[in-house]
């Protein structure tokens, strides 16, 4: 019986071989791209003292700086506040238009569906250096760039939500004889009300800190006072700037949780 | 009055619901339609409010063909024919009362609706039909706090404040036990004969169906099997109608 003393593998011959060649090739790639872009790790690691001294340079930060930094940190809450209600307020028709759940036309159902997916595709800095070369710099391209980044976002959360709801209670509100739009307050809007609420406070958290980003391209807010710091190598005001960030970053993700607690 | 002439319904999958089904069922009438379940009796029922639509013959309600109705004239048709499901399909996040007054939606503008604008006459029948079905004192509960006879009986309370002329109830006590099944058959009852809506039953508990019905109608694979007085009725008949000696789930039991 020497058959059954053959070396039996766990995975099949086949398989092993393709592992062993994709992490090849992926590794390949990797040191192709690091010779490529120059990026040299044993660089890095012997100029571990220079990035060290650039980090102490930047202590202690300048506790006078602050209040400078308190009205372009307005400003960024600010386009993050209005961008979120722009974005609440128009993902409303959108994901109804993309939740298989409304619409039964095929057609309609998947142009929204991939005019989501386009949206979320494009990243918000690539938007907000648009919006900055249409309109100019300032914090108008800001909230226009964040509005569409978020409702792209939020229209896809809420459409899958739309889309997991009971049919059932709708088919009772049809049944009254409602229309449409009355099918959808009384059936849709009590199903989906708690997690569209918790949807919009996530998104507004997420606009404050991409906010931040948009200010390096020009589109306002407190990014554009780091980008400025940073040229004038500044760096302790960075450092102040920063703190007041994480401090302010902090407070909103606190009560947007306590707020989402108890909505769901 | 509700006449099915020669209708048949063959669902897009190729099921056939209906085959040829010829019927009359006339104003105040409590009809009880039995059968297994598969045998067409949800079909039957849902085409009466268009909830699914033959695909042959005439169907008419109040002197009306149902079947070609859309937009807003299929909803007329269905402010005069409530419904009431095997799982009352309450908005579960919505209070006892939001759920009773959208049985005025039909009758009421999208924007006086959306607004909660209802007349003091809506709100006032509203509540007395929740009165009528005993489970007034839970008029601000949310729906789901309930449980499943009391949210059947707000169903009933929904589907009178829509202050139809026939009511179809597809398989009402399915999800119930025995004590809250009868009692829920006995306000569909109860309301059948103080209001005169012609009601329409769909049962698979043969008991129950002989101690409600006036009349009826027995269904299998889509056709129309039996069609005779309650009082006629044996478990012989319904043998023929399932086409199976009868079994200890056919019945609900007593209260």
């Amino acid at each position: 019986m020497q058959s059954t003393q053959h070396h039996i593998s766990i995975y099949p011959r086949g398989m092993k071989m393709r592992v062993t060649l994709t992490l090849v090739m992926v590794a390949l790639f990797y040191f192709f791209s690091l010779h490529k872009t120059e990026s040299d790790f044993i660089e890095f690691f012997s100029n571990l003292d220079v990035v060290f001294m650039k980090l102490l340079s930047m202590f202690p930060p300048n506790w006078d700086y602050i209040p400078h930094a308190i009205g372009p940190l307005i400003e960024t809450i600010q386009i993050a506040i209005v961008a979120t209600t722009f974005s609440v307020i128009i993902c409303i028709p959108l994901s109804l238009l993309s939740a298989n759940t409304i619409v039964k036309n095929q057609y309609v159902y998947y142009f929204f569906r991939n005019l989501l997916n386009l949206m979320r595709t494009i990243p918000d800095i690539l938007l907000a250096t648009l919006f900055v070369s249409l309109f100019g710099v300032g914090i108008l391209p800001g909230i226009l760039a964040l509005t569409v980044f978020s409702l792209g976002i939020l229209a896809k959360l809420l459409s899958e939500t739309i889309e997991t709801i009971d049919p059932r209670q709708l088919e009772a509100i049809q049944s009254t004889g409602g229309n449409l739009l009355q099918v959808i307050w009384y059936g849709v809007v009590p199903q989906v009300l708690p997690q569209f609420i918790s949807y919009g406070l996530y998104v507004f958290e997420l606009n404050v800190r991409a906010s931040l980003v948009l200010g390096f391209v020009g589109a306002g807010g407190i990014g554009s006072i780091i980008d400025t710091q940073l040229n004038f190598l500044q760096y302790k005001n960075v450092m102040a700037i920063l703190i007041l960030l994480l401090a302010a970053v902090i407070f909103i993700e606190t009560v947007s949780n306590f707020l989402r607690r108890r909505v769901v | 009055m509700i006449t099915f002439k020669d209708v048949s319904l063959v669902y897009p999958n190729g099921t056939q619901g209906l085959k040829h089904v010829n019927v009359t069922i006339d104003e105040g009438e409590f009809v009880v339609i039995v059968g297994l379940s598969g045998a067409g009796k949800s079909t039957f029922i849902r085409s009466i409010n268009r909830m699914v639509t033959p695909t042959y013959g005439e169907l008419y309600v109040d002197g009306e063909n149902v079947i070609q109705l859309q937009g807003k004239e299929l909803r007329k048709l269905r402010t005069k024919v409530g419904m009431i499901f095997q799982n009352y399909n309450l908005v579960n996040r919505s209070s006892v009362m939001k759920n009773t007054i959208s049985g005025r939606l039909g009758h009421t503008g999208t924007l006086r609706s959306i607004l909660n604008l209802y007349s003091k006459k809506d709100r006032a029948l509203a509540y007395e039909n929740l009165k009528r079905v005993n489970i007034e004192e839970y008029v601000y509960q949310r729906a789901d706090q309930l449980s499943g006879g009391q949210q059947q009986r707000v169903s009933i309370a929904r589907v009178l404040t829509q202050e139809p002329k026939i009511i179809l109830a597809d398989e009402p006590v399915a999800s119930l036990d025995p004590p809250t099944s009868h009692q829920v058959m006995k306000y569909l009852k109860k309301i059948n004969q103080e209001d005169h809506i012609t009601t329409i039953v769909n049962l698979h508990f043969i008991d129950m169906a002989m101690e409600y019905a006036d009349r009826i109608i027995g269904m299998r694979d889509g056709e129309i099997v039996f069609d005779g007085p309650a009082s006629e009725v044996t478990e012989k008949t319904f043998e023929e109608i399932y086409n199976r000696p009868i079994r200890e789930h056919d019945l609900r039991g007593s209260e």
